[in-house]
């Protein structure tokens, strides 16, 4: 049975038995829950599903979160990225910004969505992955074998770091968020193992320090904006290590200096709406408007 | 832990804590209800619950959870229509519950065969819940777990009767926690028993039987 204590713990296990970090976690899952491989790849299938769906759900144009404070991200971001050249970033990046936004956005109007790992970075690993499978025509086999790697990256950060707000800032949701999707992405674009943790460690690296300071206590702002800049943080990182750049602290040491670095965070800063963003002019009167 | 933990669970959002959690704290009282008629909640909120209720869908996820949809429902979004169709009357009030978790719901509930129930309980973040209190009495459960409420008289070998007739009636059940709470030495009292099994449909009737046994609610997990 696998800990998911250590990065280089799955690292390690992959290359003995020159298997992909995925393979090596389907089997062990299964395992561990009693069920079998293919039951557990067909619930991982269904979430994948979910995701698609919550892309389409957050790309309407009437979409309005239930505060009124946000809405219409995705539907103006893909009109963007589906006219002429898709902007500055090319149609690829800007389709997956617009994903990002999607899914955050479907969130904050109570739509259905997949945490991964929070309903606050939800946005994040949809939006790396629906755009490798409907803009690159990725298989669907392994981009849902990728989820399994993504999850068990995201197992050790919980682990080992924090995948909650309030404990660990927002470096720990999309800081998370984006570690696990560059993982993935890794694993999709070919690379080994050990570029796959080089990836989560460049993209913890990335958000180190990221607090979580939403208006009014609200998943909104500006969490909706930190889906779109955490699927570039996945996507440079997973390209880097692809194209040859490796980390040079190893993941397991970043995400320990996460866990520091949150532990160290003051209380204003994680999750309490007390400080940062939350408490600027404008975000207090924000506040007033929705609350009162 | 495993994946699904990571990736998942599946909900309707904004927020793990204040909607899915919420909706999680419903299905308790939905529980409680049972299949008899409710007819109107009057619900109270404390801490940030209520503070930041209307931009989470908090009151729409309680309400939502105690006609018994789950966390996954599309139908949270039109919890308030859906109540007011089936002709629920509800309630929310703000409060500030002295020593509560911040995120904490107090749901009084009123059946049209004229029982009153309350139960107060927490979302502690992540969809976790913890059941602080029902009908008035302490007890302690999250709901992960299938839970057997055994409301008695606090009278000496109550305790051992119940786990006995338990463990000898079905051998294979496993008690996974257990808590005691009393009103007063020889009042009433509220056993709270966890158990990792799914317990058969006849347990809480034949639990009832049992002497200073007042009542028993099975609660399968939420």
């Amino acid at each position: 049975m696998l800990k998911y204590e250590s990065i280089n713990e799955l690292v390690k296990e992959a290359e003995n038995r020159n298997v992909r970090i995925s393979q090596l976690v389907l089997e062990d899952q299964a395992k561990s829950m009693e069920k079998s491989q293919q039951d557990i790849y067909e619930k991982m299938a269904k979430s994948f599903q979910i995701m698609r769906e919550s892309v389409k759900d957050g790309q309407a144009k009437d979409q309005k979160s239930t505060s009124g404070l946000t809405g219409g991200e995705g539907y103006l971001m893909n009109e963007y990225a589906t006219t002429g050249e898709g902007g500055l970033s090319g149609s690829f990046m800007t389709k997956a910004i617009a994903r990002a936004l999607s899914v955050a956005g479907c969130n904050a109007s109570m739509g259905k969505i997949v945490a991964a790992p929070t309903a606050g970075s939800c946005g994040i690993l949809p939006g790396c992955l629906v755009s490798l499978f409907e803009d690159k025509g990725y298989d669907e086999k392994d981009i849902v074998m990728s989820m399994f790697t993504a999850a068990a990256f995201g197992m050790v950060i919980a682990n080992r770091a924090s995948i909650a707000g309030a404990a660990g800032g927002c470096q720990a949701e999309c800081g998370s968020a984006a570690a696990m999707a560059a993982a993935a992405l890794v694993e999709l674009g070919g690379g080994s193992p050990k570029q796959c943790a080089d990836a989560c460690a460049i993209a913890i690296s990335s958000q180190m320090g990221l607090v979580c300071d939403p208006v009014a206590g609200l998943v909104e702002i500006p969490c909706i904006k930190r889906n779109a800049s955490g699927l570039m943080i996945a996507f440079s990182s997973a390209d880097m290590v692809l194209a040859g750049i490796d980390a040079k602290i190893p993941a397991d040491e970043c995400l320990d200096a996460m866990a520091e670095v949150g532990d160290s965070m003051p209380r204003t800063l994680k999750e309490t709406a007390k400080g940062g963003l939350a408490m600027t002019p404008t975000g207090k009167k924000l506040r007033d408007k929705v609350f009162g | 832990m495993n994946v699904f933990d990571i990736i998942g669970p599946v909900m309707i959002g904004p927020s793990s804590s204040h909607t899915a959690g919420a909706v999680r704290l419903g299905r308790v009282v939905n529980k409680l209800i049972d299949d008899r008629k409710l007819t109107k909640v009057e619900i109270v909120l404390s801490g940030s619950f209520a503070q930041t209720y209307k931009g989470h869908g908090t009151d729409k996820a309680l309400l939502a959870g105690i006609m018994g949809y789950k966390s996954y429902s599309p139908e949270i979004r039109d919890a308030l229509a859906i109540a007011d169709e089936k002709g629920i009357e509800y309630s929310f009030t703000k409060e500030n519950i002295k020593d509560a978790h911040p995120n904490t719901a107090v749901i009084k509930f009123y059946l049209e065969d004229g029982t009153v129930g309350t139960m107060q309980g927490a979302s502690i973040g992540g969809g976790n819940i913890l059941v602080n209190q029902i009908n008035g009495m302490n007890v302690e459960f999250n709901g992960d777990n299938n839970t057997i409420l055994v409301m008695h008289e606090d009278k000496p070998g109550v305790i051992a009767n119940v786990t006995h007739m338990m463990h000898f009636e079905h051998e294979d059940l496993n008690i996974s926690n257990f808590h005691l709470s009393r009103q007063e030495k020889g009042g009433d009292a509220i056993m709270t028993i966890e158990i990792d099994n799914q317990p058969p449909e006849e347990l809480v009737d034949e639990i009832r039987k049992i002497e200073h046994v007042k009542n028993a609610i099975l609660i399968r997990r939420v």
